[in-house]
This record gives C-alpha cells, sequence and structure tokens, in this order.
C-alpha cells in the first residue's frame, strides 16, 4: 500500500468528469494545463482514460442521469484512487440543490477526498488543492 | 439488410469537456447516420430561474454556460428590462457591450485553442489558450471574476470601469492582438491546416437557412445574420464594425470567421473605451409590472433568446430560454454525413457545440419505453418537500 501510494505521489494521472457542470470548472481545469500554469511541469497529466488516473476530478451538480456513471468509473478506477470534488456544484450542489434533476451530493455518491471551492475556482486555487492532497496521501503513509 | 457498424462516442470521452453522446454509424470509413444523445447536463435551470426573485434569476441565467456568462445574463435583464421598461443609463450600456466584446474574444480564442487539440496539432491548442490569458487578466480587473463575471443587473451593471482601468485594457488589448497576428498567420497560412480543414463538413448556404443556423455557423456559410446588427442593443449601433462572413461553410471558413471577428470586436472595443460617457451606471429600478418581455444577445455561437413574464410579484412566472447551440446541433447531419471517421471529430467540434446551453429539456423519441410514470412524478415530488421540511425542521 505505501509504496503504491509513494510512487503515485510523483506524478499523479488526473481524470476529469464533467457530471453536469457549466463548463466553467471543466475551462479552469484546461487552463491549468496550458502555459501559465503549466501544471504538467509538476507531472500531472489530464489522461483519456478512467483506468489510466489516480485523481477523479469531479465537477458539477450530479444529476439523475450522471450518478449511476459516476459510481461506474469509480469503480473501474484502480485503487488507491482519489476523489476530488471540484467547484461549489461538485461540493455541495451550489445553485442547483433545489432542482429537481439534481440528485444526491457527490460525497453521498462516492467517497470524496478533497474539496476546492469556488465558481468556478481559480487556476491557483486546483494547485493549491492538489498539493495539498499529495500532502495528505504522504501523511496518511507515514502512519 | 446487413446491420451497419456502430461507432459510440461518449458520454465521457478525452475529446471534449462535456457529457455528450454521439452515435456514428459508418459504412467502412464513412459516416452515413448520426444519431446525438444529449440531457447529461440538464440542471432545470428554467425551473430554478421561476422559484428565484428577478435579481437572483441573473445568477442563475449566468451560469446556464460559462464560456457565454456575459450574453446569457445581457439577454435576461433585456428581457426584464423590456417587460417593465426601464431606461438604461448610456454608460451601462457602453459597459455592457465592452464586456460582451471581451466574453467574444475570449470564447473564440478557447474555441481556436480546443480546434486545434481536436486535431491533434496541440501546439494551437497551448498558444491559444496562453493568448487568451490576457483577455482573463482584463476580466478580473473589470468584472472581478476570471470566468462568471456578475457584471449585469437589471438597469445597469454592478461595477464600474474606472479611468485607470482604461489604460491597461488598451495596453493588454494591444498586447493580445499582437499575439494574434502570430497565431492568425500560423493557423491560416498553414499548408497541414488547410488540407485537414478545407473543403470537409460543408453546410450550404440554404442548408444554413434551412436548419435556422445562427451565429459563425451560419455566417461561415453566407448566411449574413447578426443580432448585433439586425436588432442593435447596447450600443452596437453607434460604434463603427463588420459583420464577417465566408462563402464555403466548410470547418476552415468557421475558423476564419471566429478569427475575424476577434480583430472586430477588438475595434467595438477600443471605439467604446474612447467614448465612454460619464454618469450612472445603474438606474436602480423598484418594481417590475405584470408583462412579458423578450430579450436578445449575440453571444459568440449565435443569438440568444429569453423571454421573461411577470404577474407583478417578485419572480417570473414563466422564463424560457433559447441557446445557439439549439439551433445549430441539427446541422450536424447535413454535414457530418458523408465525411471520413477521423474528419468527424473536428465536423462535430467546428459549430462550437455547448451543451450545457442546449439542455433546457430532454428529448428521447427513439423508444416507446415511458421514462416517467405519472406516479413517479408525484413520488419524486412528494419526496423532495419531505427533504425540504426535513430541512426547515432542522433549522428550528
Amino acid at each position: 500500500m505505501g509504496f503504491k501510494e509513494k510512487i503515485l505521489t510523483k506524478s499523479i494521472y488526473v481524470f476529469h468528469l464533467s457530471s453536469g457542470s457549466c463548463n466553467n470548472c471543466d475551462i479552469e481545469i484546461l487552463d491549468c494545463l496550458t502555459p501559465r500554469f503549466d501544471l504538467e511541469r509538476f507531472g500531472i497529466v489530464l489522461v483519456g482514460s478512467i483506468k489510466h488516473a489516480d485523481v477523479l476530478l469531479c465537477t458539477g451538480s450530479a444529476n439523475r442521469l450522471t450518478i449511476p456513471r459516476i459510481k461506474k468509473l469509480y469503480e473501474q478506477m484502480p485503487k488507491p484512487a482519489f476523489v476530488i470534488a471540484y467547484g461549489a456544484c461538485g461540493s455541495s450542489r451550489g445553485l442547483f440543490k433545489d432542482s429537481y434533476n439534481t440528485g444526491e451530493p457527490l460525497d453521498e455518491i462516492i467517497p470524496v477526498d478533497a474539496y476546492i471551492p469556488g465558481c468556478p475556482p481559480k487556476p491557483e486555487a486546483t494547485i493549491g488543492a492538489l498539493v495539498k492532497l499529495i500532502g495528505k496521501i504522504r501523511a496518511k503513509k507515514g502512519k | 439488410m446487413k446491420a451497419k457498424p456502430v461507432i459510440p462516442i461518449g458520454p465521457y470521452h478525452p475529446l471534449q469537456e462535456e457529457p455528450e453522446f454521439w452515435k456514428l454509424v459508418v459504412d467502412g470509413e464513412t459516416v452515413v447516420d448520426v444519431d446525438v444523445r444529449i440531457g447529461y447536463n440538464h440542471r432545470g435551470i428554467e425551473k430554478i430561474s421561476e422559484s428565484k426573485s428577478f435579481d437572483q434569476s441573473i445568477f442563475i441565467v449566468e451560469r446556464i454556460c460559462g464560456i457565454c456568462s456575459s450574453s446569457h445574463p445581457i439577454a435576461c435583464v433585456q428581457a426584464i428590462e423590456d417587460l417593465a421598461g426601464i431606461e438604461v443609463p448610456e454608460r451601462a450600456l457602453y459597459i455592457r457591450t465592452i464586456t460582451q466584446e471581451l466574453e467574444r474574444i475570449h470564447s473564440h480564442m478557447l474555441w481556436l485553442g480546443l480546434a486545434g487539440h481536436f486535431l491533434g496539432y496541440n501546439t494551437v491548442f497551448m498558444w491559444g489558450w496562453k493568448y487568451r490569458e490576457p483577455i482573463c487578466d482584463i476580466m478580473e480587473m473589470v468584472t472581478g471574476n476570471r470566468q462568471n463575471y456578475a457584471m449585469h443587473k437589471v438597469g445597469g451593471v454592478r461595477r464600474d470601469i474606472e479611468k485607470e482601468h482604461v489604460s491597461y485594457i488598451l495596453t493588454r488589448l494591444d498586447e493580445f492582438l499582437k499575439q494574434l497576428d502570430i497565431l492568425k498567420g500560423a493557423v491560416l497560412d498553414d499548408p497541414v491546416l488547410h488540407t485537414r480543414l478545407e473543403g470537409i463538413g460543408i453546410l450550404t448556404k440554404e442548408a444554413a437557412i434551412e436548419y435556422s443556423a445562427l451565429g459563425p455557423t451560419a455566417r461561415a456559410s453566407g448566411y449574413d445574420i447578426d443580432v448585433r446588427r439586425d436588432h442593435p442593443y447596447g450600443v452596437y449601433d453607434k460604434v463603427k464594425w463588420n459583420v464577417i462572413t465566408q462563402e464555403k461553410g466548410d470547418v476552415f471558413a468557421k475558423a476564419v470567421v471566429r478569427i475575424l471577428e476577434m480583430y472586430e470586436s477588438a475595434r467595438i472595443i477600443r471605439q467604446c473605451l474612447d467614448r465612454l460617457p460619464d454618469g450612472p451606471i445603474d438606474s436602480k429600478p423598484k418594481e417590475i409590472p405584470p408583462g412579458e418581455g423578450i430579450g436578445v444577445a449575440e453571444a459568440p455561437r449565435g443569438e440568444v433568446f429569453h423571454y421573461v413574464k411577470s404577474d407583478g410579484t417578485n419572480s417570473p412566472v414563466r422564463h424560457k430560454i433559447r441557446a445557439p447551440t439549439y439551433m445549430n446541433f441539427p446541422t450536424f447531419r447535413e454535414t457530418v454525413i458523408g465525411e471520413t471517421v477521423s474528419d468527424a471529430t473536428i465536423i462535430l467540434a467546428a459549430i462550437d457545440p455547448c451543451y450545457c446551453c442546449t439542455e433546457r429539456m430532454i428529448v428521447v423519441d427513439d423508444s416507446n419505453k415511458e421514462l416517467f410514470r405519472a406516479q413517479e412524478l408525484v413520488r419524486l415530488s412528494q419526496e423532495k418537500t419531505a427533504r425540504i421540511r426535513e430541512r426547515f425542521r432542522m433549522k428550528q
């Protein structure tokens, strides 16, 4: 267990899941990878397949169509896996909590390790969150 | 007849950020039929808006789509102003126009980058998004946020453009235009992109009119339509600018339209900043009478339409929204069929689709399966009421 997590923190592969968001969070996630912020220099890469991912970055308020898919994707992730709830909607369903199509909050569907608040969070907040998540994983390993 | 092979794309796939599902029916390399299934982003915004006050519903429509978070509020406040007959101060109109055009530049730049990404030409992706940053900086300075600007309110705007901001905006805009010149050269003179994009996904002018295509999708096919000129709002009738059109209707023409529109937007912003009049930015309306109103705005993707009906209370009785992608969507049938699978990705991306804008409702009509029965709807409603009651009880 410890070995896997040690390897994982060196280069985090992120899968981005938009479960009914307004696109803003998705833009800011992509923005983190582009030259001004350039997360790739720390080995953090967006991957196309959930089976390559270490971290699931979940944006948007989950709705009736996406909840089964979120569960399925989480099951397919190789463990140890970590989940980040991105943005106000991902963390708490935000403005859409009373909508007829919105389901339960993300942390009741799958276990969530970190929350990034903001609508949308700035790229700096995303980088800060990933650094904190790595710190959390390493601290757990020491115990 | 033998069943044709089907290539499913989505709903979660590495190509686009948003969830959507495409079914490409192929015959060898050629696409012979296309079907699209959306609804993964449906959040019931029209209904939420009807339960909020007029001031709050502006924040809701802002979150319809992150990229058009200036166009939707503008259309919405114009609908409410039309309903109540509210006069907007001149300075506020200028500021609205400036934010709208800044948004257009940022959206087109974003599309250009993503289009490069879809083609596997990641240099354009990185450049496009790097050069987009000055615009985000301007937005952050003027409105306070990189996205979701919260700039517009009924009767005016929320924040003023200060004197010292003007010179900052102009310098960053000049910086941006220099970089755009480089990018324009790199994209429009690149022989690889010419061979990749020219002559694929052609939407003829007749088809564009038939499908009621909007925005750059229509203008690239020679269909000269632009809300900013046809039904001027803001101060578009007071500044000099041109509607960009192209004749060919292929993917390359759509890219050209978007690139040239960025120059026009910069021109509009410069003129607006030059002529920015003094005065109040908010007419502070007190009440909304019963009635109905419509508002239109030209979003980066085409016309955004809002209809608001009021019965004199604090919140709208009906709020109808039509986003541009809803009209541009069906043109897929015209453009994708007959092309190869490798070109399908860029053709599907060429209209700059925005699924979260489009999903005001879910339509599923290819099966006879019932989605909801009356009993289930009643049960859902009762459950929700119970949850709300529970929450209020907890508060007490």
